[in-house]
């Protein structure tokens, strides 16, 4: 990046390739739309406006873009979901939750680099001819949400929102909604039901997809923060160009928030598949702690599955079949579906060998029953059996037969679920009890096989309290 | 491949294939084909929200054959092999697909419903003992099906509020609760009154009415109904009688001209509950409370149990024979324009037929109902609180019913009306008929399950039926010809009125000709011009379509409307 | 005696016609503003929110109690939330919890899941752990009202900096 200065002891790592995060931590950068237009702000706004929309959308496609909120499905299909015959009026909304644990990057977008993303959503909206548009902001975020509420202000002083922007005819609003502290509402039908002011319950899907049946059951595209910035600089890169970042099928770059115990935690804009799990942790995270040693990594935020430090993985198919350690696993999305886990939101989460899995498991377990919605049966009672059956775990008070338990309720759950967080809060448990048996077992205790390890339970079962 | 209908696709199911129409929802064609899947959530008359999960199927489809392989051949009855995927659907939200395939009794999907079962056991009280629902509880029974037999469940349970009055006739324990929102959506979508609601969230979320309301409109007991556990309950029939004890008798209800279909639940001669029965053309799966709950008088202190006979200004209990002797006795010195007879809108066909006959015989000219006019509800409560005034103009020939009411009126005040006979009706209170001008009459006869003002002033009371303990037919508002079916025997000496008249025309020295219901029916049949052709073993449970009468059911309409729009199965 | 400030009606009015489709979906906002106000959410608050969006309160009820975001009950003049999870609790929240509530003399033993604030003698500092607040690398992270502050070490720091 010639000519860019970062704050002192900010700059970007060698190996990182700063696109998205260009502008973050920045010296000299502020969130004004002056600055933002300094630099060629809401150019590729403007030439998108000149463009055919099916034209725009076939760039996205061709640019392999895909999702950076977790799903990692590719954006110009997504798009193309809406029903070519719709009548109704379309909505975007641009999914600013953050709430996968272990992922921070969408925040300094918010906080740092506005206008990006406003012009993001602005080409996305033309492309899928939205004239409405919500970035849906957790709540944890109040400072960002003031920050995009004055750049989408500047933005409409300056005509990139509003009635007839740059004189295309094209009319475009732009809101922010606030969540309210509910990982649930990450899940785009969630997400929409908590916009239309209900409880944020995820939707039956068939027939509730947001592209045919979202917000007001009208075509709705959900996308990522990252995800909508990507879209400014496919359109000033062309779809080609983009895709010659990053690797096949796993195009451009994304960002990868490094969490847990390394040296130098923090984000990282890097290619797809051009860094392994090694170069993150040991080059642009500084190494593990001193005297540490590698015992597991959740790569794709907290709900991906584990890999255990000393697993050797079988990628690829046939004569392209190859063998990888941990370290040598390049950080995209089919590399680490192939490892049995994800990529995910780009959250990795380190733990060394100081780590205790079953409090980690616990800690993961309670996450996600206090997440659930409750909506559905597997979730809402698996969830918090599994907290509770770790709870007695890391208290000493489980037996080894409970780690059996906690494995079949977490594969009860696991896709009969309404949503994806079935699969979410299902994956840690399934995945610790299969890689880290040994040690959870060693936390229990046989004498509590047949122990009553809540006395209670056969009170309620002689059923006299109505 | 086999030819098939635009409209229609193949779908297999456990093996075999079928055929059902686009747009079939899985659970349905499952049912349609003997193949019940179950479940808790959905509910054909509600929108589907696919929470419980516990109708989750194995489904498959042709597999994609990919760009430049060979396509997949067809089997010899010319279906395409079919591809199962590793993931449960759940039937009651996904419609049926062409060559798709779903088994309902997989190992799959088995292993999904066991493992529903446990969830949901996971945080119930397993009160079962001493819990209402006992004997139609859908948790116990798919326990029986589909559960493990026995719970790795070793936590504290989630403590809940229990024993809540969510309104004045519904009671709520939310520890039972499986939160499956049929309630939320009952109120939400078919009551127009949203006072329930889920509160909380994950493990914890309760049920709740919000603080200060009440779930208190009128087609409250309805969630009762649809309440696949014992969460909620109803007020009147908690801890009455246990359901298995109980006899099922399907009937209509009389409190109005919609004539729900219904249940009565009886033991011995009691009844202790009244539920609705589904009807897609009466009242769809509901009632009002106000109809439902309206049977407790019918054991009540103020029954009539015996023939009763005027003496001296006072009433003395008499034999029917008597009674009907004194009645024929005091007739025979009448002429026809001296007597009156008034009937009841709240008696079946084949009661106002012999009524008809009775007139005849009597050579009586003056014969009515008892209008009973009210305001429609908007939903299933019919202007018309007769359950029976269709039938009362096609079978008595009543042009408006209740218009000849003031002619009787003051023919008595004139003095050229002597005799009243009435039919399970009361004049002073509904029929406008003061006591003062009854008092005008020689004779007075009140027939009626109850004593009332004007059996008070009846010189022969005759103990009849009430519409529980006979049965016949009766036709509704939108000209529906439904049956009412005894469900207990009257009290005592009570009679059923189509007894009663036959009787009484036997003792005026003519002939009905009929020794059953059924018999009068076919009489109705062969001389009133609607009910041509018609058999009683053809009305069947749901009744069939009679006449037009041009007048729709508001709750019904509005069940039209979002079946077509594809809210609900319908 | 419940009272919304005409400027504070205002603000909420003008946020209410950012959904032109349904005012329902203004109840979240609404929510915000008269939390920020009141400093949590009293029964008249989730009647208020009903009356001005035409809704049942019940529908308000449901969702005050789906979202941790939302209080029914006074908090302290600074509310702190701590995060708790993964890469926080990694990071030390748990600690920090314990040194914030022993500096803030703030005793939590009465928390349960439906009391999860707990609230200084002086009415001075709440606390309750919140899930993940999205700043994973730089734990343990907390807020304080909306202040965001991570790599938190020192409890008595942070709580100087609100005295």
């Amino acid at each position: 990046m010639g000519g860019i200065t970062y704050q002192s002891g900010r700059a970007p790592h060698a190996k990182e390739h700063r696109v998205i995060f260009r502008n973050i931590d920045r010296a000299g950068w502020d969130t004004s739309i002056d600055t933002y237009r300094k630099e060629g702000g809401y150019e590729q706004l403007k030439k998108a406006l000149g463009m055919e929309r099916a034209a725009i959308i076939e760039e996205v496609k061709k640019s392999g873009l895909r999702g950076r909120g977790g799903a990692g499905f590719p954006c110009g299909v997504k798009w193309t979901f809406i029903p070519p015959n719709n009548t109704k009026p379309v909505y975007l909304i641009c999914n600013g939750d953050e709430s996968e644990p272990g992922t921070f990057k969408d925040r300094y977008i918010l906080h740092q680099d506005p206008h990006q993303l406003i012009e993001g959503m602005a080409i996305a909206c033309f492309a899928v001819g939205a004239n409405l548009a919500y970035l849906y902001l957790r709540e944890e975020f109040p400072e960002a949400a003031r920050i995009v509420e004055k750049a989408i202000a500047e933005a409409h002083a300056n005509g990139f929102l509003g009635k007839n922007i740059q004189g295309s005819g094209f009319d475009l609003e732009i809101y922010v909604h606030r969540g309210a502290g509910a990982y649930i509402c990450g899940e785009e039908t969630g997400l929409i039901e908590s916009l239309e002011g209900k409880r944020p319950y995820p939707r039956i899907k068939p027939p509730f997809f947001p592209a045919a049946m979202g917000l007001y059951l009208c075509p709705t595209i959900v996308n990522n923060v990252e995800t909508l910035c990507h879209v400014k600089h496919i359109i000033e890169m062309g779809g080609d160009e983009y895709a010659k970042t990053g690797t096949k099928n796993n195009t451009g770059t994304r960002i990868l928030c490094v969490s847990g115990d390394v040296q130098k935690p923090g984000y990282f804009e890097v290619e797809v598949g051009k860094v392994t799990m090694g170069e993150v942790i040991n080059d642009l995270c500084g190494g593990l702690r001193p005297g540490r040693k590698l015992r597991a990594v959740i790569p794709g935020g907290s709900s991906a599955k584990v890999l255990r430090a000393d697993e050797i993985f079988t990628v690829g198919r046939g004569d392209d079949a190859r063998k990888l350690t941990i370290w040598d696993i390049p950080m995209d999305f089919d590399t680490l579906a192939a490892c049995g886990s994800m990529a995910g939101s780009g959250g990795v989460i380190v733990m060394d060998d100081s780590r205790s899995m079953s409090w980690v498991l616990n800690n993961l377990n309670n996450f996600y029953a206090h997440e659930s919605c409750g909506q559905c049966t597997p979730c809402r009672e698996g969830s918090l059996w599994m907290k509770k059956i770790t709870d007695r775990l890391v208290a000493g008070k489980a037996s080894p037969s409970d780690i059996d338990t906690l494995y079949g309720v977490a594969k009860n759950i696991d896709g009969r679920t309404i949503c994806a967080f079935g699969e979410a809060c299902s994956w840690p448990t399934e995945s610790f009890v299969e890689k880290f048996r040994d040690e959870l077992v060693a936390d229990a205790k046989p004498s509590l096989e047949s122990a009553i390890v809540n006395p209670e339970t056969l009170t309620a079962a002689a059923g006299l309290c109505d | 491949m086999s030819e098939v209908k635009p409209d229609l696709v193949d779908v297999q199911i456990d093996g075999v294939w079928h055929r059902f129409p686009k747009g079939t929802r899985l659970i349905e064609a499952c049912r349609q084909v003997g193949a019940e899947v179950p479940h808790y959530c959905y509910h054909p008359k509600l929108t589907s929200p696919g929470n419980c999960r516990m109708c989750l199927v194995e489904t498959g489809m042709p597999p994609r054959s990919a760009p430049g392989a060979e396509s997949p051949q067809p089997d010899e009855s010319g279906h395409l092999p079919i591809v199962w995927m590793p993931r449960p659907v759940i039937a009651c939200a996904n419609t049926v697909a062409p060559n798709m395939g779903v088994r309902t009794t997989s190992p799959l999907a088995e292993e999904c419903r066991k493992g529903v079962m446990e969830f949901l056991l996971a945080n119930h009280p397993l009160d079962c003992p001493i819990c209402d629902q006992v004997g139609e509880c859908t948790l116990q029974e798919y326990s029986v099906e589909h559960g493990k037999g026995e719970s790795r469940f070793r936590e504290q349970k989630v403590k809940k509020p229990k024993n809540v009055a969510v309104g004045p006739r519904v009671r709520l324990d939310d520890e039972r609760c499986i939160m499956c929102s049929r309630c939320i959506r009952f109120t939400d979508e078919i009551a127009d009154d949203p006072v329930l609601g889920f509160t909380d969230r994950g493990s914890h979320t309760v049920l709740t009415v919000y603080p200060g309301r009440e779930l208190a409109n009128n087609y409250s007991l309805n969630t009762v109904d649809i309440c696949p556990v014992g969460a909620l309950t109803s007020n009147d029939f908690r801890f009455q009688m246990r359901v298995w004890f109980m006899r099922e008798t399907d009937t209509i209800d009389v409190n109005c001209a919609t004539g729900a279909n219904i249940t009565v639940f009886s033991r011995q001669n009691k009844i202790y509950r009244i539920v609705p029965r589904r009807n897609n053309d009466v009242n769809s799966d509901w009632m009002p409370d106000s109809h439902r709950l309206n049977f407790h008088w019918i054991d009540s202190e103020a029954r009539l149990t015996e023939p009763m006979v005027k003496e001296h200004g006072r009433h003395r209990a008499a034999t029917w024979s008597e009674a009907l002797a004194k009645t024929a006795e005091k007739l025979a010195s009448l002429s026809g324009s001296e007597i009156a007879v008034i009937a009841s809108a709240r008696m079946t066909n084949e009661e106002l037929f012999l009524v008809r006959h009775l007139v005849r015989q009597l050579g009586a000219t003056q014969i009515d109902i008892v209008p009973r006019m009210g305001e429609g509800d908007g939903y299933l409560i019919s202007a018309d609180r007769n359950p029976n005034t269709n039938g009362a103009r096609l079978v008595l020939g009543l042009a408006r019913p209740g218009d000849g009411l003031d002619r009787v009126r003051s023919e008595i005040e004139q003095g050229r009306i002597k005799a009243v006979l009435c039919f399970q009706e009361n004049l002073v209170e509904d029929g406008g008929f003061s006591p003062e001008l009854l008092g005008k009459l020689d004779f007075l006869l009140a027939s009626y399950p109850l004593a009332h003002s004007t059996t008070g002033l009846a010189d022969v009371v005759l103990p009849g039926a009430c519409w529980a303990e006979k049965s016949g037919t009766m036709v509704n508002v939108t000209g529906r010809l439904q049956r009412l079916n005894k469900a207990v025997d009257g009290p005592g000496e009570t009679r059923e009125p189509w007894e009663i008249l036959r009787d009484l025309i036997a003792s005026l020295g003519g002939d009905s000709g009929v020794t059953s219901v059924a018999e009068i029916f076919r009489q109705i049949a062969a001389e009133v011009t609607e009910f041509k052709g018609l058999a009683w073993g053809q009305i069947g449970d749901l009744g069939l379509p009679l006449i037009e009468t041009g007048e729709t059911i508001p709750a019904l309409e509005r069940e039209k409307q979002r079946k077509a729009a594809g809210l609900i199965v319908g | 005696m419940f009272t919304v400030p005409q400027d504070l009606e205002a603000e909420i009015d003008e946020r209410i016609t950012h959904y032109p489709v349904s005012k329902r979906s203004a109840v979240l906002p609404v929510l915000h503003h008269l939390q920020q106000h009141f400093g949590y959410l009293s029964e008249e608050a989730v009647e208020w929110t009903a009356a001005k969006l035409g809704l049942e309160p019940i529908k308000v009820l449901e969702v005050v109690t789906f979202y941790p975001g939302f209080r029914q009950e006074a908090p302290g003049k600074y509310h702190i939330r701590v995060c708790r999870t993964l890469s926080c609790a990694m990071a030390g929240s748990h600690e920090l919890m314990d040194s914030l509530c022993e500096k803030a003399g703030i005793d939590r033993s009465g928390v349960t899941h439906h009391h999860p604030i707990a609230v200084s003698p002086d009415g001075k500092f709440s606390i309750e752990f919140a899930e993940c607040l999205a700043s994973c690398g730089f734990g343990p992270v907390c807020m304080v009202n909306d202040d965001f502050h991570e790599a938190v070490t020192d409890a008595e720091g942070l709580l100087k900096q609100y005295s």
